[in-house]
């Protein structure tokens, strides 16, 4: 007989311990789906999960890709922490990236310094107000915010359509859905000649930012009253009540923040790698975030680490669709996976697990 | 007042009404079927106090399993069937993880939607661009060819009428039988429900696993009546429409069909505005004064003061909107805004139901989203 015993506190052994777990168990389980698929399944997990370690451009196009999560995820577990789930950080990438691809372009061919940080401030700006909606119609009427902000992803799918068909269409695109190139001081500088980079490095300024960012974020969950007062709101409503923090502003705080990191990943998207606004630009990141934050224990240092696993699988995949022909909907799959597995291995933290008959009550 | 909105003079009110009553009517209604099914799987499962927000990842598989089923064997019906069957399956490792490894039912419902949107698109990669064997409709010579009523009332497949017989037996079960004030028990309080000696998990269990049966079968009307065809990330946002409605109707079951066909009508309506290139200001004015016109109707009765302010701004705006039509006559919008209105109905209406924060507490199960764990 096997029962659940409840810890008296969470395992911090197991706490961390369980992600790796998870990710083990992807491992295993996406090998038997590889091998329905009929391919190798060690040849797959090793092209997903260790070539693009090996491989000096990969490794480049690894921090390239968990930029993005890793803002995003950040944002989001903030919310997490206090029970306020902004599923639409998608939503929020996608305006911040056509706010500062408008800044951008509003100012095509300016040579400014100050042209970059202008674009990321609309961007940020644009990102707040989008998850704002769904904060004030939470705290005004109640409204779901997961309902809500989710919503808003597909509202700003099609705004992101209208705009590169209509007001952001490249004048001399000869009416093709797209923005004109930005100019040089539009786009993010790469980071060419840092030490540990390779000479075509595609690792640009964003990236930094979001590495700077993940101490920042660390000290105000943990040192500030704000993130206590989140993480009191997330455990137990009442006291962080009585304790005097207004569940309104925890709301707003929390969408806000997320919103201006998701509008600042896009904004980091569009001036980064993309170079122009495009329909394709939106790929899933603030989805795939979400996976982010829970692999991340919803801990900035833990959500940079699981940016780069979550990176590696994107980037291992896209090896993997051209090495071996694996589908890239596997990919999807398999990141699917690594989130049912950590949730159900969480258990461990907070029970114990206990075989044979019950002992005598204590 | 046709050639302001785009339509042409010689249309006259007859044929429109006819083409309202017999076309636009039932597409309205198959577009609202997808709704029905998931909606009421999923009104089943919040009544036992469990939320499960995969209903998307539910009825993609669906989709794609019905799908593929379909076009293999040929006969839809052994793919309606088996769509329930995958979703309920998918619904089950849900089921498992937040009842017996008790983990967090807003994470796991997300997940189970990550998880069953990469796994259709993988399934159905060699699907795309075929056309499914059709769904038989229900045809009786004698109604089916009346003329209007026929089409209204008996042109459709046979999950039409299934969907709404399912309504109605989930209402009789819900409200009229034991097992159902049961299942209503174990999600108003499951402490209490343990200690009556009611088996709160399996009874979850067999809730969550009838909700992905629904929205199993809601994806494969999807992907074999409404479209009919298989392409990737087909439900685009249905499923969580589906959990909007659930909030809609006040989880009352009759309320479901309401809240899918508004839907089905908002959805259908800008598909055919999109296609007909009609002056969206010009219908905006004539759905604004159709509001003010049901809000006088109510305020005849109640009488305040704000709601007649609430009119005056409401006619205000639509009269406006029609002096913009008259002075714009080729306004035309990017379809893209148009194909937002379903998005931004579910927000409207999610803030219109939720606003009074009583009633919506009174609705509303009361162990919704709670982890149950029998200590003892």
């Amino acid at each position: 007989m096997i029962r659940l015993e409840p810890r008296l506190a969470p395992s911090r052994t197991m706490m961390w311990g369980t992600p790796v777990l998870a990710v083990i168990a992807t491992m295993i389980a996406g090998g038997i789906l590889f091998a329905i698929l009929g391919k190798n399944p060690v040849e797959a997990i090793w092209t997903i999960f260790v070539d693009p370690i090996l491989d000096p451009y990969s490794r480049d196009e690894l921090f390239v890709k968990a930029a993005p999560l890793v803002l995003i995820a950040i944002g989001l577990s903030f919310g997490f922490r206090a029970g306020i789930w902004n599923i639409g950080a998608e939503g929020q990438f996608i305006v911040g990236a056509i706010a500062g691809a408008a800044v951008g372009l509003a100012f095509y061919g300016t040579p400014a310094i100050w042209l970059l940080p202008l674009m990321a401030l609309a961007g940020m700006a644009a990102g707040t107000f989008w998850a704002m909606i769904p904060a004030f119609l939470k705290v005004r009427y109640n409204a779901n915010e997961i309902l809500v902000s989710l919503m808003l992803v597909y509202v700003a799918d099609q705004l992101l359509r209208a705009m590169v068909a209509g007001p952001l269409r490249n004048p001399a695109g000869f009416n093709f859905p797209e923005s004109r190139l930005f100019h040089d001081s539009a786009v993010l500088p790469l980071l060419q000649g840092m030490p540990g980079l390779t000479q075509y490095t595609r690792v640009h300024l964003g990236v930094l930012i979001a590495l700077i960012l993940v101490p920042l974020a660390w000290v105000l969950l943990r040192k500030h009253v704000l993130g206590f007062n989140i993480q009191v709101m997330g455990s137990a409503p009442r006291a962080a009540r009585f304790s005097g923090v207004r569940p309104s502003s925890i709301v707003y705080i929390c969408l806000g923040l997320s919103g201006a990191l998701a509008g600042l990943a896009g904004l980091f998207e569009v001036a980064g790698p993309a170079g122009q606004l495009v329909p394709a630009l939106p790929q899933g990141y603030g989805f795939t975030a979400i996976i982010v934050a829970f692999l991340g224990r919803l801990n900035p240092l833990g959500i940079l680490a699981a940016g780069l696993v979550m990176a590696l699988t994107y980037i291992g995949g896209e090896n993997a669709q051209l090495d071996l022909n694996l589908p890239r909907a596997a990919i999807s799959v398999f990141q699917g996976m690594l989130l049912f597995f950590l949730l159900g291995l969480d258990i461990l933290v907070r029970y114990r697990i206990r075989f044979g008959a019950r002992g005598i009550a204590q | 007042m046709m050639d302001v909105i785009g339509l042409s003079a010689d249309l006259s009110l007859v044929t429109a009404l006819s083409y309202l009553l017999s076309v636009l009517l039932p597409t309205m209604i198959i577009a609202a079927t997808p709704l029905v099914l998931a909606s009421t799987g999923e009104l089943v499962v919040e009544k036992s106090g469990v939320l499960n927000l995969g209903v998307e990842g539910m009825m993609i598989m669906g989709a794609v399993v019905g799908f593929i089923v379909a076009v293999e064997s040929g006969t839809p019906v052994a793919g309606f069937v088996v769509a329930a069957l995958a979703g309920a399956l998918l619904a089950l490792i849900f089921g498992f993880l937040t009842q017996v490894l008790l983990s967090n039912q807003v994470a796991t419902g997300l997940a189970l939607t990550l998880f069953g949107l990469g796994l259709a698109a993988l399934m159905g990669q060699t699907y795309t661009g075929i056309r499914p064997p059709q769904t038989t409709r229900l045809d009786i010579p004698e109604v089916s060819n009346f003329p209007i009523l026929g089409d209204m009332l008996f042109s459709y497949d046979w999950i039409v009428y299934f969907a709404l017989a399912l309504v109605g037996a989930v209402w009789w079960f819900l409200n009229h039988t034991r097992p159902g004030l049961v299942l209503r028990a174990v999600g108003e309080n499951h402490d209490a429900a343990h200690a009556l000696g009611y088996r709160v998990i399996t009874i979850r269990l067999a809730a969550i696993a009838f909700g992905g049966a629904c929205a199993g079968m809601g994806g494969a009307y999807l992907s074999l009546v409404r479209v009919p065809n298989w392409s990737e990330g087909m439900t685009a946002g249905i499923g969580w429409i589906a959990l909007a409605i659930v909030v809609f109707a006040s989880w009352k079951p009759g309320r479901v069909i309401i809240g899918a066909w508004l839907f089905g009508g908002v959805t259908i309506l800008q598909i055919n505005i999109q296609a007909a290139n009609l002056n969206i200001l010009a219908i905006a004015a004539i759905v604004l004064a159709l509001v003010t016109v049901v809000m006088i109707a109510f305020n005849l009765r109640t009488k305040s003061r704000q709601g007649w302010i609430r009119v005056a701004f409401l006619g205000a705006l639509a009269l406006l909107g029609w002096a913009m039509a008259l002075t714009w006559p080729d306004f035309r919008l990017d379809s893209a805004y148009l194909s937002m209105t379903p998005y931004l109905t579910t927000i409207v209406v999610l803030v219109a139901i939720s606003g009074d924060r009583t009633r919506a507490a009174l609705n509303a199960p009361a162990s919704l989203g709670r982890v149950f764990h029998a200590s003892n």
